[in-house]
C-alpha cells in the first residue's frame, strides 16, 4: 500500500506542477452527483482494506478504495452499524465515495451525518503531501477539525486515503410504523415526536402516508410503540422500504425526463408549493425534501433560500447535464472564505476541478 | 504575518513605549463608537483578564473592550486589522490550556455582554443564544419544555457557550450525546476585517464546505462568534447509575471493554483508581468502596422502560467482568450522591497534596491497562504520587499527578512526567488533548503529535480566514521556533481558579 501511496503523491505532485486536474474515483457509482469535472482519471479502488477494526473500542479505521457492502458485512458480524446509514446508490460504493459525498441516509436526522462519525483521515493534499489528520479516538482536539472539513468535499481539497469512523451498536429491535396522514400534519407530527424521548431513527412522507421507524431497546420501542399508535410494517417490508429510499431504488428518484432536487430546509418549514403541487417525499422530520419537477431552478431556490434552506440539483434528467448549477450559489465573505480554503489544501486547482460548482477560485 | 511581528520591537523599554503608543490609538479609534465604560486600558480594570483557568500564565492585556453587539464587534475588528492589532477573544475564562490568554501588545475581547438567549423554537428544538450564555443557563432555560442542551462539560454553571464552541466542549454525556460539534446547527462569526458570516444554517446541512465543523474547536483562531443555534436535546425522562467495585484496573478497564462489546451506549461511563477514590471519600463522603482497587460509574438514561432493560444488562456484564461490588442507585439523590465524589475528584486531590498537575490524554480504551502500567511505573521512577480519573466511555484520561512546588525540582519532574504520559498517549494511537484544547498548554506536544506538513496545513486553514495572523496568534499551533519551549498547567497550593467550579 506504501507503493499506491507514493504512485499517487507522485501523481499529484506532477499535476500540481503542470496545473493538469485529476478526478478522483471509486465506484463511480455517484458520478452523476455534482457537476462535470475533467482531468486524467485516479482509480481509488485499489487502496482498499480494513486497517483496524475494533468493535469495543466503536472504532473503524479503512482505506478509502474499500467497498461499503464489504465493510457494512463486517460490522454485521459483530451488530454494528455505520450510524449515518450511508446510500450505496449502487453495489460498488467505496466509503472514500461516501465520505467525499457527505450524503447520509435516512438514520441521518436522529443519529447524525457522515461528519458526525468521522474521527480522522489521512489524506494526499493538492500539493502531493501526505497528511494526517484527527485520529482513531472518540475524543481529540489537538488542532483544526480537518477531517471533518473532508466531508462532502467532493474530493476537492485531498485524495481521502485512510478513515477512521466512530461506529455504534445496532439496536436491539426496530420497528416500523405507518399512519395516514396529511403532509402538514406529517411535518408538525415528526417534530412533535422529535422533541419528546422517544426512540426515533428514520422518518419519510409521501402521498399521504408517514413512515415511522424506532430502534432502541426491546422495552423502549414497545413501550414508543403503544405510545405512537399507527399500524406496524412487517419487519421484511420494512427494511425493503428504508434501503430503497435510502438507495433510490423507486422510480420517483430516478427519472428520464424530470431532475432530481435535493431540498434541505429547517424541519418545521410547512409544506412547500414548488411546482404546482409536483409530489414530494419527506425525509429527516422535515429536513430533506425531494422534488422531482422541470423547474426554473433560479425561482426554486430563491424559495427554499426564503425559508432558510438550500436546493441541489441531485440528478438531472435522464442523467444528462443540464447547465444548470448543480449547488445552491454561496455569496459574498462566505465564497471567500471557501476558496480560500480551496486554495490552501490545493492551490494548484488540481483535484476534481470544478465539481464543487460553488466554490470557485 | 511577517509585518505584524516584525512591528514589535525586542527591546523592553522600547517595547513599553510601542505598546503604550499603539494602546493609545486604537483606544482612540474604539472610543468612536464604543461607550467609555466598554474601552479599558487602566492596568487595574485590565486585571480580572489577565489568565483564564490556566493560570499560571499571567498576562495584562493591551487593552480589553466590551462590545455589546454584532454591530459593535464587527467595528471592533475592523479597528484592530487597519491597526494591525492582534485580538483574544474571551468568554467565561474558564478554559484550562490557556486559549484566553491574553497578549502584551494584543486586544483582549470580552463577550460577556453577550448573555441573551435570544430566541427559542421548541417545536424545532432549537436555542439561538449569544456566545456569553452559560452552558448550563440554556438548560435551566428550557427546562420547562422538557429539553435541554447535551454537552455538559463539568465547569457547566460557569463556562459559556462561545468558549465551548472555541474548544469544542464535551462532558460526561459525550459518548452518547456528542460534543458541541454535533449539537450545534448555525454560528454567526465576525471575520477577522469585521465581516458577519452565516455558518451552517437551520436546516441540516449548508453549501459549500462544512466550515460548522472547522469552526468548532478553532479556539478563537479563525473568527469570532457572536450567535450560536445550540439543537435541544428531549430531557431523558430517568437516568440511574451502576456503581461496580473491582479488584485490580485491569479487570475494571475490562469491564469498560465488556460493556461496550455487549452493544450498551452507557450515557455516561467514569472510571477512578484507589487513590483518587481514598482522596474523594475522604472529602464528600460518597460511599465509595475504599477496598476496591478501582471503581466505575456507568449511566443508563432513557424511558423507565429503557432505563430498566439496559440497567439489568449493565449489572450483569459487571458482574461477569468480576466486579466484587456492584451498587445501582435507588433514586435521584442516591445517583447525585455516587457522582458527586467524581465530580469532586479534583478539588479532593488538591486536599491531599500542595499542588497538582491535571493532564488530558485520550487514548483507545485497548489500551488502558498499558497506560495504566506504565503510568504506575513513572510514577515510581518520579517518586510522584498519581491519581488517575478516567472517562472510560470515550478513552479520555485525566491522571493528576501530585507534587509539591516548593520541593526543589519537583514541578521540573512533574513536567518531565508529564511529558511522557503525553507522548505515551501519543505512542498508543492517541492524542494530546482530549477535550481541554491545546492553547498554551499543549502547544509543545503539538510538535509530537503532528510533522511539520501537517502544521503548515493548520497554518494554511488560518490563513485562508485571517491573512495577517491577528486573531489569538501563538496559540494552539505551534512554529518550529515555539517547538522548543514548554509550558505547563499547575495547580498551585491546591487551589485552582474558579475553585468553585466542578471540573473532571
Amino acid at each position: 500500500m506504501d507503493t499506491f501511496i507514493r504512485s499517487v503523491q507522485d501523481r499529484i505532485v506532477a499535476a500540481h506542477s503542470s496545473k493538469s486536474p485529476v478526478v478522483i474515483h471509486g465506484g463511480n457509482t455517484k458520478s452523476f452527483y455534482g457537476a462535470k469535472s475533467i482531468g486524467e482519471a485516479l482509480d481509488m479502488r485499489g487502496y482498499a482494506g480494513v486497517i483496524d477494526y475494533q468493535p469495543r473500542e466503536l472504532v473503524l479505521t479503512v482505506r478509502a478504495g474499500t467497498p461499503l457492502a464489504e465493510i457494512e458485512s463486517l460490522m454485521d458480524q459483530e451488530s454494528q452499524m455505520l450510524p449515518f446509514e450511508p446510500p450505496h446508490f449502487a453495489t460498488a460504493a467505496t466509503i472514500g465515495g461516501t465520505v467525499a459525498a457527505g450524503l447520509s441516509g435516512p438514520r441521518r436526522a436522529y443519529a447524525g451525518a457522515v461528519r458526525d462519525f468521522v474521527l480522522g483521515t489521512r489524506i494526499i493534499n493538492g500539493k502531493g503531501e501526505d497528511l494526517h489528520f484527527g485520529g482513531r479516538v472518540i475524543k481529540n482536539v489537538a488542532g483544526y477539525d480537518v477531517s471533518r472539513l473532508m466531508v462532502g468535499a467532493l474530493g476537492t481539497l485531498g485524495v481521502l486515503l485512510d478513515l477512521s469512523f466512530k461506529v455504534l451498536p445496532k439496536p436491539a429491535s426496530e420497528v416500523t410504523l405507518r399512519f395516514e396522514m396529511d403532509e402538514a400534519t406529517a411535518i408538525r407530527c415528526f417534530n412533535e415526536w422529535a422533541g419528546q424521548p422517544l426512540p426515533l431513527s428514520a422518518s419519510c412522507w409521501e402521498d399521504g402516508c408517514a413512515t415511522l421507524r424506532l430502534s432502541g431497546t426491546n422495552a423502549g420501542v414497545a413501550a414508543a410503540m403503544q405510545k405512537l399508535g399507527g399500524a406496524e410494517m412487517p419487519p421484511i417490508e420494512a427494511q425493503k422500504f428504508w434501503s430503497s429510499l435510502r438507495d433510490h431504488g423507486q422510480d420517483y428518484f430516478v427519472s428520464m425526463d424530470k431532475p432530481l432536487w435535493r431540498l434541505s430546509v429547517p424541519a418545521t418549514t410547512p409544506p412547500l408549493d414548488l411546482a404546482s403541487g409536483a409530489a414530494q417525499v419527506i425525509e429527516w422530520g422535515g429536513a430533506l425534501r425531494w422534488l422531482a419537477a422541470d423547474v426554473d431552478a433560479q425561482v426554486l431556490r430563491e424559495q427554499i433560500q426564503r425559508v432558510g434552506g438550500h436546493a441541489t440539483m441531485m440528478r438531472a434528467a435522464g442523467g444528462v447535464a443540464s447547465g444548470v448549477r448543480v449547488f445552491h450559489p454561496i455569496g459574498g465573505k462566505l465564497a471567500e472564505l471557501n476558496a480560500n480554503l480551496k486554495r490552501a489544501f490545493d492551490p494548484a486547482n488540481v483535484l476534481n476541478r470544478g465539481r464543487l460548482d460553488n466554490v470557485s477560485l | 504575518m511577517a509585518a505584524v511581528m516584525n512591528d514589535s520591537p525586542a527591546d523592553e523599554a522600547t517595547q513599553d513605549q510601542y505598546i503604550h503608543a499603539k494602546r493609545q490609538q486604537l483606544a482612540r479609534a474604539l472610543s468612536q463608537f464604543l461607550p467609555a465604560a466598554a474601552v479599558l486600558t487602566a492596568a487595574e480594570d485590565l486585571r480580572p483578564y489577565e489568565c483564564d483557568g490556566l493560570s499560571v500564565y499571567r498576562q495584562l492585556p493591551m487593552l480589553a473592550v466590551l462590545p455589546s453587539t454584532t454591530a459593535e464587534v464587527e467595528s471592533v475588528m475592523r479597528a484592530a486589522n487597519t491597526q494591525n492589532a492582534k485580538v483574544v477573544a474571551r468568554g467565561s475564562g474558564t478554559g484550562l490550556s490557556g486559549g484566553a490568554t491574553p497578549l502584551a501588545d494584543g486586544l483582549l475581547l470580552s463577550l460577556a455582554k453577550f448573555s441573551r438567549i435570544v430566541r427559542l423554537d421548541p417545536l424545532a428544538r432549537t436555542a439561538l443564544v449569544q456566545p456569553g450564555v452559560r452552558n448550563q443557563k440554556i438548560s435551566e432555560e428550557v427546562a420547562y419544555l422538557a429539553l435541554y442542551y447535551a454537552p455538559d462539560p463539568s465547569s457547566q454553571i460557569a463556562c459559556s457557550i462561545g468558549g465551548n464552541v472555541a474548544e469544542n466542549s464535551g462532558g460526561v454525556h459525550c459518548l452518547k450525546y456528542g460534543l458541541t460539534v454535533h449539537n450545534i446547527l448555525k454560528l454567526n462569526i465576525v471575520t477577522v476585517d469585521g465581516v458577519s458570516v452565516t455558518i451552517g444554517s437551520d436546516a441540516l446541512d449548508s453549501p459549500g464546505y462544512d466550515l460548522l465543523a472547522l469552526m468548532t474547536g478553532s479556539e478563537g483562531m479563525l473568527g469570532i462568534t457572536t450567535e450560536v443555534t445550540v439543537k435541544l436535546t428531549p430531557k431523558p425522562q430517568l437516568a440511574r447509575v451502576v456503581m461496580a467495585s473491582f479488584a485490580d484496573v485491569e479487570k475494571a478497564g475490562e469491564a469498560v471493554a465488556a460493556v461496550i462489546g455487549a452493544g450498551i451506549v452507557p450515557a455516561g461511563l467514569e472510571m477512578m483508581d484507589k487513590l483518587a477514590i481514598h482522596a474523594v471519600e475522604d472529602f464528600v463522603r460518597a460511599g465509595y468502596d475504599m477496598d476496591a482497587a478501582a471503581i466505575l460509574l456507568c449511566e443508563s438514561d432513557g424511558t423507565p422502560e429503557e432505563v430498566e432493560e439496559e440497567i439489568a444488562k449493565m449489572e450483569a456484564v459487571m458482574k461477569a467482568a468480576g466486579a466484587t461490588a456492584c451498587r445501582v442507585s435507588k433514586d435521584e439523590a442516591e445517583r447525585l450522591k455516587f457522582w458527586s465524589g467524581r465530580k469532586a475528584a479534583f478539588p479532593a486531590v488538591g486536599r491531599i497534596s500542595p499542588d497538582y498537575y491535571c493532564i488530558d490524554g485520550s487514548i483507545p480504551r485497548g489500551a488502558l491497562a498499558h497506560v495504566l502500567r506504565r503510568t504506575d511505573e513513572l510514577s515510581a521512577k518520579y517518586g510522584l504520587r498519581c491519581a488517575n480519573v478516567f472517562h472510560a466511555g470515550d478513552g479520555n484520561l485525566h491522571p493528576l499527578i501530585l507534587f509539591d512546588a516548593n520541593k526543589p525540582g519537583e514541578l521540573e519532574k512533574t513536567e518531565a512526567f508529564s511529558a511522557e504520559l503525553l507522548e505515551l498517549c501519543i505512542e498508543v494511537g492517541g492524542t494530546i488533548t482530549g477535550e481541554h484544547g491545546v492553547g498554551i498548554e499543549k502547544i509543545n506536544q503539538m510538535c509530537s503529535q503532528f510533522n511539520d506538513a501537517e502544521r503548515e496545513a493548520f497554518f494554511d486553514v488560518k490563513r485562508a480566514f485571517d491573512p495577517k495572523m491577528l486573531l489569538n496568534p501563538g496559540k494552539a499551533i505551534p512554529s518550529l521556533h515555539r517547538c522548543a519551549e514548554y509550558g505547563r498547567m499547575r495547580v498551585s497550593g491546591g487551589v485552582m481558579p474558579h475553585a468553585d467550579i466542578p471540573r473532571f
